[in-house]
């Protein structure tokens, strides 16, 4: 794996081994998790839901028991660690700021319990606030704060403790778009300059792609690809994660020959393409070639192109900087393009013939996996 | 409860007998104590009146409270036509002009009544004493007086007495051994009450108080006391059943259950009927035979069987050292005992 | 825009503008009335069977009609006597007047009644009093009345009638709270063997706030248990807990006596389990009023316990522990001040309730356990007593309306606080 965070010290600061959890004893909803996170890492997971993702995080919290396998923090196996001794800050999905007490006292209760002395507790409650803009509103109560306030606080109150780690269960989820995209980049300064290491969930993958050092992708109780933002955009592992990152034009077809880093594929239309070589494509294998929609290039900027192929545009939609384009290949298989729309506005029309290019390097060829 | 509780029964009763009026007319609506005393009252009165005239009676019992009965004179809608009461109430409720004034030439000759039976609003139907009852099974020897009842170490056990003032008072100034023809004048007196109350002191612990007549036949029959004020027409009643009851007659309280009419009773004709039917020696007669109470009737108590005579209130044997309840004396003094009364026995 | 708002008010505009407010002013009229006329039955209805009686209620505590309706000149005279020597012949003679012409009707025996109640005897010295009445011309009212009862010429009787000889008194409340005005016209404390109604109240508020506690030491676990199943249990479970109210209240009391009274069910198990070998003491007493009420009252509890829970997410538990907090102290700092509302509505409804009842000590208990209530029934229906009815009603309206105050003072203001916007 091409995996390019290896700055990492002598050891992960949390490890998955042989991780299982079941709820019902017959269907394992996460199966033989393996998973290292690194100190001062940002990590993300990501999949659809019952993917097992929050289960996970979950069982790191110390809110689930693992069925099977076993989980480290700092080395020592934490299995059996109740949650309150596992100095592990949480924030939750609708952030849980207890009702009966104003923000301060909401920051002041896990230092509390910690037996912190008045001045060190007060120097840590304003040190947190000013970090997350709050100052003023130490002494309102969390009903009367708005929703993004509120988010401060909770983060703020994961933070307060100095914990070992935080985990974020989709803390976003609750906010509109803009505020939630101004919290993202907030948290991840807020991350970067504290050196913190996260775990975040969630289903929303522009939120993966932003902040994260690393993305899991879960499916079916399974990671099926970790790595870097690029990493899982630009080489997908398989066909589930090219499908569930992005946009993605899947067509199938079967390997003919294989070269050093790339292979020729003639696809169920019987048209032949070149593409990059995927993990585990072996020749005369069926394969699933992805190609992004941003990728493919139209009519005079197809020339170039290594794989170019005819078809008719079915449905083009304005969207202001670029264009939509359903393009009908031979065989009846479609493919969405992405133009700019500087090059290509006005320039054919719906049921226009029309050529299409792509790059080897942009066509991936992918191992059609079971579970996708 | 509240006030409000009793304008509510006056919603109701103004709707019962909006509908009473319209359905059924002329049934005559009977209000009793209720128990064996209104059994015996249906076989010799209700039954036989129903069969001589044809008038329908609707039989119905309360406890003596007169809040309803106030309620409906005041609203002028009577639903009761004849009410049975006690001395107090009656002279209370008559002053206050709750009960018509009878007029006896519809009901009988006045001769032929106990003289004390008759009073302006009200007609005695009968006679009856509160009395010492005993479970003779539970009791080692026979009590012989109110002293008795007061000793704790001759005769061990718990005691039933009425929840109440009345008779109460009495019966611990006899137990402390004033005269009958001097509790009244001694219960007068500031003294004499608090004579009274001392000397319930010395059994409180031991009572076991009730309210319904019903009550000390069961209390005595299941054990829970060995001796209990009690209505010895009650006492009979177990007795008929089998139960191995026992009555110590000295200086019992007797007094008069009456008949009034609520003022605006809507069948007064037949009310007056029902009364004088019900005040017929022969009438009483089978009254007596059926609850050993005393007729009012004075020729009524010459057609009564002796063995049944003997367990009246009104043979002489039973009369002897017998107290006449002084309904002047409750009329007056009712509300300040009473106070005093429950005021002693939370404590 | 400034320009544009400057010529607005131009005369042109105005009938227009007017015209426009009217026609606003109207339809929201419209729009009042049609609101009005739909909560129009409901606010007749509470004025009705709730303003209405508890405004009677509160003057009859006070009323006191009897004296000057019976006697309205004698009373404006006695207003004028400085109640120091015995009125003069003036007062005497209204007075006689009066009596003969209420003699033998129920406003006198009212009267007699009313003054009976204040001095026993009172009303045996009225009736042989009006006997005297009418006087033969010429007679002197004051020898005559003297001469029917010697108390006539003692201030002392005088003084009574003139203290009742004005439209309102205190006398009920006073009483209430085990207090009278004496001959002198001072407000002094009841002799102690009268006195009761103090103790009465103490009781009913002690019973009450025990029933209250025992109430919520058990409905709270059984609320939070219930709260913390499916829903499917859930539902289950609190029709279990509702199951006592399909059945009447006297249906309940009275399986309660045949439960505990001495040769009952209760008593034979703990003797057959060896537990005791006599019958225990369990109902007429305290225990089974406790008992009876309690178990009566334990829905009113566990109801809107179970609701304010409901609405609880156990992410503040989670999060609590996630904040380094052990379970027990999570559950005493976070959960259980947030079920604080829950605790305060059941608690003032299973209070409120308890200071109500009635029916279940006066079976179940001894003349130790009457509330409040029971001397309600008692003057009500007894002695026909409504005044003192009333006052006594009064005063536990008014204790429940300070314990109400009380109630959002402490729970309420902070809650709301919490709860704002």
């Amino acid at each position: 794996m091409s995996d390019d965070q290896n700055k990492n010290h002598a050891e992960p600061h949390v490890t998955f081994r042989k991780v299982q959890k079941s709820y019902d004893g017959k269907n394992l909803i996460v199966k033989n998790l393996d998973l290292d996170i690194q100190r001062g890492e940002f990590l993300t997971l990501l999949g659809p839901s019952g993917s097992g993702k929050t289960t996970s995080l979950m069982m790191l919290a110390g809110f689930e028991i693992p069925t099977g396998g076993e989980i480290r923090l700092n080395n020592k196996i934490i299995n059996q660690v109740p949650p309150h001794r596992r100095n592990i800050g949480m924030v939750f999905q609708n952030y849980a700021l207890f009702p009966h007490m104003t923000v301060r006292e909401n920051l002041r209760f896990p230092l509390t319990i910690r037996k912190l002395g008045a001045t060190e507790m007060d120097r840590k409650v304003t040190k947190v606030l000013d970090m997350v803009q709050l100052d003023e509103f130490g002494d309102r109560y969390p009903q009367q704060l708005s929703g993004g306030q509120q988010q401060r606080v909770a983060l703020a109150r994961a933070l307060v403790f100095d914990p070992e780690l935080i985990l974020m269960d989709e803390p976003l989820g609750a906010l509109d778009k803009q505020l939630r995209e101004h919290m993202q980049m907030e948290i991840k300064h807020i991350q970067q300059k504290l050196g913190l290491t996260v775990v975040f969930v969630t289903h929303d993958q522009s939120e993966a792609l932003t902040m994260s050092d690393r993305i899991a992708i879960f499916n079916d109780g399974v990671i099926q690809q970790i790595g870097s933002s690029t990493a899982i955009y630009e080489r997908p592992a398989n066909p589930f994660v090219a499908s569930f990152i992005g946009e993605n034009n899947a067509l199938s077809g079967l390997v003919e020959t294989v070269a050093e880093s790339t292979c020729r594929v003639r696809l169920d239309s019987g048209v032949y393409v070149h593409a990059t070589l995927g993990d585990g494509v072996v020749q005369g294998a069926r394969t699933i070639v992805s190609v992004r929609p941003e990728s493919v290039q139209l009519n005079v900027q197809s020339l170039g192109c290594a794989n170019r192929m005819g078809g008719y545009v079915k449905e083009i939609t304005y969207l202001g900087d670029h264009l939509r384009v359903r393009v009908e290949l031979a065989g009846r298989k479609e493919i969405m393009v992405k133009a700019p729309a500087a090059e290509h506005k006005h320039r054919f029309d719906t049921g226009d013939a029309i050529h299409v290019g792509v790059n080897p390097e942009h066509l991936l060829a992918l191992a059609p996996t079971a579970s996708a | 409860m509240n006030p409000f509780f009793a304008k509510k029964s006056l919603l109701m009763v103004a709707l019962t007998t909006l509908f009473a009026a319209t359905s059924a007319q002329a049934d005559v609506t009977i209000i009793s104590f209720g128990g064996t005393n209104q059994k015996a009252q249906a076989k010799a009165f209700y039954e036989p009146f129903t069969k001589a005239s044809g008038v329908k009676i609707v039989a119905s019992e309360y406890n003596g409270e007169q809040a309803k009965i106030k309620a409906m004179v005041e609203a002028k809608n009577v639903s009761w036509d004849v009410v049975e009461l006690e001395s107090p109430e009656l002279a209370r409720g008559c002053e206050e002009g709750l009960y018509e004034k009878l007029d006896m030439s519809k009901i009988g000759p006045k001769a032929d009544f106990i003289p004390s039976a008759l009073s302006e609003c009200g007609i005695g139907i009968f006679v009856w004493s509160t009395v010492l009852a005993y479970n003779a099974d539970a009791l080692k020897g026979t009590p012989t007086s109110w002293a008795d009842f007061w000793d704790l170490k001759k005769f061990p056990g718990k005691r039933g007495m009425r929840k109440g003032a009345k008779f109460t008072l009495e019966f611990a100034l006899l137990a402390d051994g004033v005269k009958p023809e001097d509790v009244y004048k001694t219960l007068g007196t500031k003294a004499g009450v608090t004579r009274a109350f001392k000397k319930l002191d010395e059994i409180k612990p031991y009572i076991q108080w009730w309210e319904a007549g019903a009550q000390p036949p069961q209390l005595l029959a299941a054990g829970d006391v060995v001796m209990s004020t009690a209505y010895n027409g009650r006492i009979a009643s177990a007795q008929k059943e089998g139960k191995k009851l026992k009555i110590m007659w000295a200086n019992n309280i007797y007094d008069f259950d009456s008949w009034g009419i609520p003022v605006g009773a809507p069948n007064k004709a037949d009310a007056y009927k029902f009364i004088a039917f019900a005040s017929k020696p022969e009438n009483q007669k089978v009254f007596s035979g059926e609850i050993p109470y005393g007729p009012t009737n004075v020729k009524g108590t010459a057609m009564i069987d002796k063995a049944v005579a003997a367990d009246l209130p009104t043979a002489p044997q039973n009369m002897k050292g017998a107290l006449a309840s002084n309904t002047q004396f409750w009329v007056e003094h009712s509300e300040d005992l009473e106070q005093r009364f429950n005021a002693w026995a939370a404590k | 825009m400034t320009q544009y708002s400057a010529t607005m008010p131009a005369p042109l505009d105005t009938a227009p503008e007017a015209s426009l407010q009217s026609r606003l002013r109207r339809a929201e009229r419209m729009n009042k009335l049609k609101y009005g006329a739909l909560i129009l039955p409901l606010a007749i209805f509470l004025m009705l069977t709730f303003v209405w009686p508890i405004a009677a209620l509160l003057k009859r505590s006070v009323d006191n009609p009897e004296i000057i309706t019976a006697f309205p000149q004698t009373s404006a005279l006695l207003r004028g006597w400085n109640g120091q020597a015995l009125p003069d012949d003036g007062v005497f003679a209204a007075f006689a007047g009066e009596m003969a012409q209420i003699k033998g009707t129920p406003v006198l025996a009212a009267a007699a009644k009313r003054l009976n109640m204040e001095v026993p005897g009172f009303r045996s010295l009225m009736m042989r009093t009006v006997r005297a009445t009418p006087l033969e011309a010429g007679a002197s009212a004051r020898e005559v009345l003297i001469d029917a009862d010697p108390r006539w010429g003692e201030t002392a009787t005088w003084q009574l009638l003139a203290r009742n000889a004005s439209p309102y008194t205190m006398r009920y409340l006073l009483a209430s709270l085990d207090h009278k005005v004496n001959e002198q016209g001072k407000v002094v404390a009841t002799s102690p063997e009268e006195a009761i109604f103090v103790d009465v109240l103490l009781r009913t508020f002690g019973m009450s706030f025990v029933v209250t506690v025992v109430c919520l030491l058990l409905g709270f676990p059984l609320a939070y248990f219930i709260a913390t199943r499916p829903v499917k249990t859930a539902n289950v479970l609190l029709m279990a807990v509702l199951l006592p109210f399909w059945t009447s209240i006297l249906v309940r009391v009275a399986a309660w006596i045949v439960l505990l009274q001495s040769q009952g069910l209760v008593n034979q198990a703990l003797m057959h389990l060896g537990i005791t070998d006599h019958p225990l003491q369990l109902v007429f007493n305290s225990t089974g009023v406790y008992i009876a009420m309690v178990h009566i009252l334990l829905p009113f509890m566990i109801l809107p316990l179970y609701s304010v829970m409901k609405g609880i997410s156990p992410v503040y538990m989670r999060a609590a522990l996630s904040l380094g907090c052990p379970p027990f102290r999570s559950f005493w700092k976070i959960y259980f001040p947030q079920t604080l509302p829950g605790i305060g509505a059941g608690g003032l409804l299973v209070f409120i309730l308890c200071m109500g009842y009635y029916i279940t000590p006066s079976l179940l208990g001894s003349p130790n356990e009457q509330m409040a209530s029971y001397f309600v029934a008692f003057y009500t229906n007894q002695t026909i007593n409504w005044g003192m009815a009333a006052a006594l009603s009064a005063i536990l309206f008014v204790a429940t309306l300070l314990l109400y105050a009380i109630y959002t003072r402490l729970v309420g203001s902070q809650n709301m606080a919490a709860r704002a916007r």
